[in-house]
């Protein structure tokens, strides 16, 4: 197993590579540069700019140099925050994203479980269709739309939470409600299915044959089963997550990173962009190796030798 | 109407009645049926797929899908069990009535050890602690004949064989010292040696124990060494019962009388030692997977270890062996439907090694047809799309109106309605679907048909039929046949000649008669007696 | 032998293929059906609904800004004097008794200094609120005079936007522009997905391996910074913006199509077709396609959802469709931005898109119950 997670992050070097060079060179081809909404300044002064963030060497030497600058854990200058580093402002935003994506990452596991089983169990009833029903409505409702609404309701006309900020506990219920909803409903849809499928299996059969008590088929050997498709679900989700989202980040007012997204395309800073497209890449091979351990620690008949 | 009592009675089924509802309309599965099993007994209820028999159980032990609507009474000695909540069931099912299924692959949860799954039964109903219940586990594995137990009852499932899993089963099912052991279909899966194994373990276990069995299966075979009396079904209502002697020998209905008889018959005359070589295999391997390398396991695998075989015209070749003998990928290869090393012949020409298109004009002359008559059909294309597909391809000047015509005659041919051409396959039943898989087939006039276990999907009566016109199809258009099956009693009935393979090796070859009533290796012994004396071997142990 | 020719009998009844069934399924599913109205409806007013719309979607009425809906028309009654006063402000004359009856305005106007200038009437047709205004002055004392002007009529049944333009039609067109990108982009993944991933599951090995390391790759990319790089890339181009988000949607259906070539080459039925020596075109084309077609139609109906919710979130972030033009995406960011002193900008462009994606979502359910024969 050991040696198998090695290898796996071995194997992730060149996928990161072709990921961060793919990146590298399609951001320089887009049309525009870092100081363009400096038009106004001089020939001279524009020199200086690129000479002093290296875009005046040819393309592949600034690929280099930000390889080997990567490699030693420097993301480089950012153009648009101009006295930071790149993996600084990345250091600072991304506590704050991870710890919002875990909470709705944990809450949409548990609730989704939680529910699916439920709808499962009851099958076709008026509970199982309420579930279904609200599932759906999770996964139709974008969450630029349910942010809002959320902050509306309970911030401005109820007033019984924070509208905005970062620090306070109270502070989190909100965007991690937002974070979590559609994800909780796709859980909860993925377990409703597998699970379905778990309670008919043969297995779970057997339990039922020899007198099993209800919570212990449903907990101990249908459950088992049905939730490894959700695990493998969650993998690249979680990376997602983790990484900050740019709807709820803006909705609430939060010190994440997903705005870096957004900020840094927008605004042509090649070292910021790089910076994300690094942070989620090495976010998605990390939680698809996590996946692929925890079904190997779910399902004995998964072995990795 | 006031009800007798027999308190000698384990299971009493009176008019019981099987209903699903499915989004096409009401089925009746089983329509009004009762039975009974005594103390001590062994009884068996037989019939073909479709019968009813296993609904009956499943509704018995309230494990009926959730679609299924069960009436009428079941009761265990007395005491009525059909329909009761779950927690009252709970009381009976896995302590007094405990039950093993066909499929000992599934029927095991795949993510716990044996031993986790055993110690459940005994921890829910005995109220054992864990360690006493590991106690018991052990003794349990031991009684059931596994071999070093200690060590077995940490595997997982997926760790052991088929009939070792089956074994694991009963372990589970005898547990709580039950009264009743309800057994659906419990060796269908397994080889014949491993199944001859596990029924003669049931046989020593319930004498010893004493409990009584109820044993639902298609395999009259097995009824006839097995059981003491007999339930017949047909169609969701009982045809007839009686002792298993009785049964046997003075059949009350047609049916029964047609499924005794169904019994695979009649024997094939080898061609003349001069008949030309029609399809040859030189030194054929066949290797899957691929080799090691750096941090790769080598996954390679040989299925099929150098084997010549020829076949010359109107000769059937049987090719005999348990799963995993190599015996498909064999007729497979031979085909050039798989890569493979050696050399294929036919009909003089070289065809190993020849990519899709070069192999093309030698397609037409041999043909396949395969085991799952289910599978084999393209389920969007209607029948006639289906037989023609190949004259498209092997003689594209037909005419429309001369396709149609040769479809029709192939149907006729195998013994179906020419007006049943624009079908969909899910419309026919099982041996329907197989004739016109070898319509398909016989519409090309092959020289040459690979026959991968035909019949073994379909039952007995059917099977029956599928051969009968194999053998006609044969005589009338002269064909060659490598039949591949493990039923030897099929195979004697169809072949002149026989290959065992074991283990991608052929372990024995020779005319049928002489294999089959002297064979020379102990394999083949084995096999034989497992497929034809089954009632010996019980009672040879037993005693 | 009287069974023996149980196997033979001829089946009663109609030939049904397996499509046929599914459509029978389907009309069997009260969700799905009722679905399918909805869609039918929503398309249409999406293709019909901004030529009939009373209002342009780009027409803005500055007297108008942030209304609430209402079935009555605008302007109200109170409305009208105030919009009267503010749009003869200019004129610079007195103005004395306001009428306002039927449909129509009689306003005294009188000047201390000057005669009226005629010309004056047009202040009231510049203002959306009025139309057909005349002046009459009195003949006898050049500094008095009577405007009489129609006003208008005006129905904002979902009120009016942040710049006074009618949200209703706003809505209409929105529709037409978010249905064609689930539509246009949802055609371009399915076209990339499927010959990708049936060619990578067909041929197979090395070829497959690479294929899908391909995939592999781009799935690692930040999603969003690929599309967000797209649309930088090609502009704020309509046409070039659903090219883009469909070249990226494509990933999943690559990998759906992939995995069911790869089971069907497994079956039977697709070896018996290499037994008979046919063609590996005719193979996909004959036993493949037609068999994964019933996968391929499921997804479609659940990745048009995901399209327009890709749109939106891009309109949402400012990089979607441009001005005047609209998208539901676009309606709803607006409406967040408004929501508390005008509910109904949020409200009904929000209800539009659940309802619209709801009905995709219950479609694409009913789908796989009727095509899936499995039976959940």
């Amino acid at each position: 197993m050991l040696s198998y997670a090695l290898r796996r992050l071995l194997s992730a070097i060149p996928t990161l590579f072709i990921i961060v060079t793919a990146s590298f060179f399609m951001m320089r081809l887009a049309p525009g540069g870092p100081f363009d909404q400096e038009r106004t300044l001089e020939a001279t002064v524009m020199a200086n700019l690129n000479a002093t963030f290296g875009l005046d060497k040819p393309l592949w030497q600034q690929y280099g140099i930000y390889l080997s600058n990567l490699f030693q854990g420097d993301m480089g200058p950012s153009f648009i925050y101009r006295d930071k580093r790149v993996h600084e402002i990345l250091a600072e935003g991304l506590p704050i994203s991870v710890q919002l994506g875990a909470t709705a990452l944990i809450l949409a596991l548990v609730l989704g479980a939680l529910l699916g089983s439920i709808a499962a169990l009851r099958q076709n009833t008026k509970t199982d269709f309420a579930v279904i029903a609200v599932a759906t409505f999770g996964i139709t409702v974008p969450n630029f739309v349910v942010a809002p609404v959320l902050s509306l309701v309970f911030a401005v006309i109820l007033s019984w939470l924070p509208a905005q900020g970062w620090g306070q506990w109270n502070q989190m219920i909100l965007p991690v409600i937002a974070l979590a909803l559609p994800q909780i409903a796709v859980v909860t849809r993925l377990i409703r299915g597998s699970m379905i499928e778990a309670l008919r299996s043969d297995h779970v059969r057997t339990a039922r044959a020899y007198g099993l008590p209800t919570h212990m088929v449903v907990g101990k050997h249908a459950l088992r089963a049905a939730i490894l498709p959700a695990i493998s679900y969650l993998g690249p989700a979680a990376a997602a997550l983790l990484t900050g989202s740019i709807v709820v980040e803006q909705v609430f007012n939060l010190p994440g990173i997903g705005r870096y997204f957004v900020i840094g395309a927008l605004n042509r800073d090649y070292t910021l962009v790089m910076g994300t497209v690094v942070i989620v890449a090495v976010f998605v091979v990390v939680f698809n190796l996590i996946v692929d351990l925890l079904y190997a620690v779910l399902d004995p008949r998964v072995r990795y030798d | 109407m006031a009800k007798e009592i027999h308190k000698d009675r384990v299971l009493e089924i009176d008019d019981i009645r099987v209903n699903f509802d499915t989004p096409d309309g009401t089925v009746e599965a089983v329509r009004g049926v009762s039975m009974h099993v005594q103390r001590g007994e062994t009884v068996a209820v037989v019939g073909e797929s479709g019968s009813g028999k296993s609904q009956i159980m499943m509704s018995a032990m309230g494990l009926l899908a959730s679609n299924g609507h069960a009436t009428g009474s079941v009761r265990y000695r007395g005491d009525e069990i059909l329909n009761l909540p779950v927690k009252k069931l709970n009381k009976i099912r896995g302590a007094k009535i405990s039950m093993i299924f066909q499929e000992p692959m599934t029927s095991l949860d795949p993510l716990y050890t044996i031993q986790d799954q055993l110690c459940e039964p005994l921890m829910v109903h005995g109220g054992m602690s864990r360690s006493k219940a590991r106690a018991r586990v052990l003794e349990l594995l031991k009684l059931v004949q596994i071999p070093d137990p200690e060590r077995r009852m940490k595997s997982y499932p997926y760790e052991m064989s088929g009939g070792q899993r089956q074994r694991v089963m009963i372990a589970m099912a005898l547990a709580n010292d039950p009264d009743l052991l309800i057994a659906d279909e419990p060796t269908t899966a397994l080889d014949v040696t491993i199944q001859a194994d596990i029924l003669h373990l049931l046989a020593e276990l319930q004498a010893r124990l004493g409990m009584s069995i109820l044993f639902i299966t298609h395999d009259l075979g097995i009824v006839e060494a097995f059981a003491d009396r007999v339930y017949v079904m047909r169609k969701g209502q009982l045809e007839e019962e009686g002792a298993t002697e009785q049964i046997f020998h003075n059949p009350a209905t047609d049916y029964t009388r047609m499924l005794l008889d169904a019994e695979p018959s009649g024997e094939k005359y080898a061609p003349d030692a001069d008949a030309e070589v029609m399809l040859s295999g030189k030194d054929v391997v066949v290797t899957f997977g691929a080799p090691g390398g750096f941090l790769r396991k080598d996954t390679q695998f040989t299925a099929v270890k150098g084997i010549d075989v020829a076949l010359h015209q109107e000769q059937t070749i049987g090719i005999v062996g348990e799963s995993g003998s190599g015996k498909s990928t064999l007729g497979r290869a031979l085909l050039q439907l798989l890569p493979s090393d050696g050399r294929v012949v036919y009909l003089g020409q070289e065809i190993s090694g020849l990519d899709r298109s070069h192999m093309k004009p030698y397609r037409d002359g041999l043909q396949m047809v395969f085991q799952d008559p289910y599978g084999s059909l393209s389920p969007r294309m209607t029948v006639s799309e289906i037989i023609t597909e190949g004259l498209l391809v092997h003689e594209p000047g037909l005419s429309q109106r001369e396709r149609a015509d040769r479809a029709a005659q192939a149907l006729e041919d195998v013994g179906l309605e020419a007006s049943m051409r624009n079908r969909f396959p899910h419309e026919f039943s099982g041996g329907q679907r197989q004739r016109i898989a070898i319509a398909r087939a016989v519409v090309l006039r092959p020289k040459v048909i690979v026959l991968d276990e035909p019949t073994s999907a379909l039952d007995r009566s059917v099977q029956k039929q599928v051969i009968e016109l194999l053998r006609r199809l044969q005589k009338e258009h002269s064909l060659s046949y490598l039949f591949i099956s493990h039923d030897l009693a099929v195979v004697r009935a169809l072949s002149d000649y026989v290959m065992v393979m074991r283990e991608g090796e052929v372990v024995e070859q020779g005319l049928t008669e002489q294999v089959f009533d002297n064979p020379t290796q102990e394999y083949t012994r084995d096999l034989m007696r497992a497929a034809f004396d089954l009632r010996e071997i019980l009672r040879e142990k037993l005693a | 032998m009287t069974d023996m020719t149980v196997d033979n009998a001829p089946i009663q009844g109609e030939s049904r293929s397996l499509w046929a069934t599914a459509m029978l399924r389907l009309r069997r599913n009260k969700a799905a059906m009722a679905s399918i109205f909805v869609l039918i409806i929503l398309a249409l007013a999406g293709i019909f609904g901004p030529m009939l719309a009373p209002h342009s979607y780009s027409k803005v009425y500055p007297e108008f800004v942030k209304v609430k809906p209402s079935l009555e028309s605008y302007p109200q009654e109170e409305q009208v004097i105030p919009a009267a006063e503010s749009a003869l402000r200019r004129a610079r004359v007195d103005l004395g008794a306001i009428d306002v009856e039927d449909g129509k305005v009689r306003i005294e106007v009188s000047s201390d200094s000057r005669d009226i200038d005629p010309r004056i009437s047009r202040y009231l047709d510049r203002s959306s609120v009025f139309s057909d205004a005349e002046i009459t002055v009195d003949p006898t004392d050049p500094k008095k005079g009577v405007i009489e002007a129609s006003v208008q009529q005006l129905y904002f049944l979902m009120g009016t936007d942040a710049n006074g333009r009618d949200l209703f039609s706003r809505i209409l067109i929105s529709l037409r522009i978010s249905l064609m990108i689930g539509a246009l982009a949802t055609a371009v993944a399915l076209t990339i997905g499927v010959i990708y991933g049936a060619t990578a599951g067909f041929i197979g090995g090395r070829v497959d391996n690479v294929m899908m390391r391909f995939v592999d790759v781009m799935y690692s990319l930040p999603f969003v910074f690929f599309v967000i790089l797209l649309v930088v890339f090609f502009g704020r181009n309509l046409v070039l913006m659903f090219l883009a988000v469909g070249a990226v949607e494509w990933l999943d259906m690559a990998r759906i199509t992939r995995g069911q070539t790869l089971s069907l080459r497994r079956r039977e039925f697709v070896q018996a077709a290499e037994a008979l020596g046919v063609s590996g075109k005719s193979i996909v084309r004959r036993h493949i396609i037609p068999n994964t077609a019933g996968t391929v139609i499921i997804y479609m109906t659940l990745l048009i959802p995901k399209v327009i919710l890709l749109e939106s979130f891009l309109s949402f972030l400012g990089l979607g469709v441009q001005e005047p033009l609209t998208s539901l995406g676009v309606l709803i960011s607006e409406g967040a931005k408004n929501m508390r002193n005008a509910p109904f900008m949020l409200f009904y462009p929000a209800a539009t898109m659940t309802i619209l994606l709801f009905a995709l979502n219950f479609l694409g359910d009913g789908l796989r119950d009727a095509l899936d024969p499995k039976d959940r």
